[in-house]
């Protein structure tokens, strides 16, 4: 059976992996599930009304108040699963958990969770009661099963109702191993914001980031990686060498990061399904800013020959580096437009850290900020239509611009906040916030209006967060 | 195990002395900056055979030129001014008595800077003050330069003083 085979390749290359991991700083490999496959599932009792949506979202202040009610799913028998040592009724309860935190941590509508909710039959989820949840001021409904297959792999169906209208809105189901449940809870979440706000999907999505540990003048930091909302957290390397300034590559398969660990900093390329790694260029030079191109074929990097830094482009198969600046300044973290067309940038040719950009070949660079203040790593939404960067001007705040340097607006206002990176539908900046004094640093996240910000559950302190692309 | 003949000391006390001199009037010093280490030839004066630290360690570098084994810079700068360049001379006449010698400049940035951006500035001011030796005749194959940017600092508090300490070039002999 293919996914029994692939599985034991990847298992194989791990256990080989292993051995000289510990000289390179690396963890054990990570290897990662692949795609989710979408399944059809039972058609409610009245089929789905795919008209649009049965009231006019205006802004955001109106659909963040809309009330959805998220009861466990159920199960059609309750049978031992993998995923859950209590069986699949029990995880269909944590899906809604999941689902619900999701939407409440993100300021997202008002959602009432399973554990303050009436528990509907398997038969329900298709045919809800919607008697009993008009009582409860729930304007939308969300439903859900989850089943265990002979092959122990999970079908988790997800249903979203219009309570007032008693119609179904929309639904999707997904077929998952065991270990892959939470992502059938965030593919879920996803349908239900996708459905209700127009926007893209952010949840099913990881974060690579750096974990600190330790005193400001001795901190240990190491590669990790979460899931969105914190969870399946690993760390990639074991702590002996400085890590840091990591990203994802558009696919998964890779990441991209900075290490010290033949004593000088390099940019490495992590195989995550191999846990080998390479250096991004052989060169006795210091290598910088690691940045993928959109379609993950290219790789923008900073390189400083003596002492002059500027930004470079060699493609992942390796082959011939082209610099594409040549100032006497410091020219770095070059960011590509999401069609790859362009480029933004941070230089101080001018005397002061400012935002330029510049055709992908190095052609027509230009000066874009002239606002007070500096600009440094700025960040191409993948939305195209804003750069995150962080504004400096006394305090480091993140704000966004225009990609033609106007309309500013500065989303946080804490004493250094740093590196903005942006969720997968361009409706949200992460970033890390570090403390006056003691240097201990969180991942925050703030959306673009600037009413929603939180700080990120971490097991540790943590900066230089880089927020991956919706997993397929 | 190489031993100091005495000659050799006496010069040491002097270019300690006159290194801490030039400290105390540059203006440019920052204001908490650590005392130069005491001169090891106190106690070797009472031995009848000198042990101190050897040619190829740091504290032997220390030893000799005091706090000349760092040089500071402005905010966001990565010139070798007056005070930089004394004590870059006082380097260079240590490396060039002991020419077997190769060394490691450290460049660091304060922590108001952005972190990718601070890598590359310490780059700059590592090699800054490599040019400035290698200018000073100090063979380029000896210095090896190398970035922290922000993420070692030695002084731990965020103003204005400690960042004055934190943005510096720091000559390192490993061993």
């Amino acid at each position: 059976m293919k996914p029994t085979l692939l599985a034991l390749s990847l298992f194989a290359a791990a256990f080989s992996a292993a051995a000289f991991a510990q000289s390179e700083d690396l963890s054990e490999p990570l290897g990662e599930g692949g795609p989710v496959e979408t399944t059809g599932v039972e058609a409610s009792g009245e089929e789905a009304d795919q008209g649009g949506l049965s009231f006019t979202v205006t802004d955001e202040s109106d659909w963040t108040d809309i009330g959805v009610a998220i009861p466990a799913f159920a199960t059609d028998r309750d049978q031992p699963t993998p995923a859950n040592a209590d069986g699949t009724g029990a995880l269909g309860r944590e899906v809604a958990r999941v689902i619900t935190a999701n939407l409440r941590n993100n300021g997202l509508f008002k959602p009432v969770g399973p554990d303050s909710l009436p528990q509907p039959s398997f038969g329900q989820i298709t045919a809800p009661s919607w008697g009993s949840w008009s009582g409860r001021g729930a304007e939308m409904l969300v439903h859900g099963y989850v089943r265990a297959r002979d092959d122990d792999r999970l079908v988790v169906g997800c249903y979203l109702y219009d309570v007032a209208l008693q119609d179904e809105l929309i639904r999707e189901g997904w077929v998952v191993r065991p270990a892959d449940w939470r992502r059938a809870a965030h593919k879920c979440s996803d349908l239900i914001y996708a459905r209700l706000t127009g926007e893209s999907p952010f949840f099913d999505s990881r974060i690579a980031y750096i974990a600190e540990t330790g005193p400001k003048d001795n901190r240990v930091k190491r590669l990790a990686v979460m899931d969105s909302d914190g969870a399946n957290h690993r760390f990639l390397t074991l702590g002996s060498a400085t890590a840091l300034t990591p990203r994802y590559s558009p696919d998964y398969s890779k990441i991209m990061y900075l290490s010290y660990v033949d004593g000088n900093p390099r940019i490495y390329v992590y195989d995550i399904g191999s846990g080998k790694q390479q250096l991004v260029t052989e060169n006795s030079n210091p290598t910088l800013a690691p940045r993928w191109s959109p379609d993950g074929r290219n790789i923008l990097f900073s390189m400083a020959v003596a002492g002059n830094t500027d930004i470079y482009r060699v493609p992942v198969t390796g082959g011939q580096v082209v610099r594409l600046t040549d100032t006497p300044g410091i020219d770095i973290g070059g960011s590509y437009s999401p069609d790859g067309s362009r480029i933004v940038f941070e230089s101080d040719r001018s005397g002061s850290q400012q935002c330029y950009i510049m055709n992908a070949d190095g052609s027509n660079q230009r000066r874009i900020t002239f606002f007070g203040g500096r600009c440094a790593t700025p960040e191409w939404s993948p939305r195209g239509d804003q750069i995150a960067f962080t504004r400096i001007a006394g305090d480091f705040n993140i704000s966004v611009m225009n990609p033609n340097g106007r309309n500013l607006r500065v989303l946080t206002s804490g004493w250094q906040d740093e590196a903005p990176t942006w969720a997968p539908n361009g409706r949200i900046i992460q970033f890390f916030r570090t403390e006056r004094n003691t240097g201990r640093s969180g991942l925050w996240q703030v959306d673009l209006t600037g009413r929603n910000e939180r700080r990120l559950p971490t097991p540790v302190d943590a900066s230089d967060p880089a927020w991956g692309p919706i997993r397929p | 195990m190489t031993m100091f003949p005495r000659n050799t000391l006496r010069t040491t006390v002097l270019l300690a002395a006159s290194a801490t001199a030039l400290a105390a009037c540059s203006k440019k010093a920052p204001e908490e900056l650590p005392p130069p280490p005491a001169p090891a030839e106190v106690q070797e004066e009472t031995t009848a055979e000198p042990s101190g630290p050897v040619v190829g360690t740091q504290q032997h570098f220390e030893n000799a030129v005091g706090s000349s084994t760092t040089i500071y810079f402005d905010t966001d700068r990565f010139n070798v001014d007056s005070a930089d360049a004394a004590a870059l001379q006082e380097q260079a006449q240590y490396f060039a008595r002991f020419p077997q010698l190769t060394f490691t400049i450290e460049g660091h940035a304060d922590e108001r800077g952005t972190r990718e951006y601070n890598l590359a500035l310490g780059e700059r001011r590592a090699n800054a003050a490599k040019n400035y030796l290698v200018s000073l005749g100090v063979g380029t194959d000896r210095i090896r330069t190398i970035s922290y940017g922000k993420e070692r600092p030695v002084a731990l508090a965020s103003n204005e003083a400690a960042w004055a300490q934190n943005r510096r070039a720091a000559s390192v002999i490993i061993n």
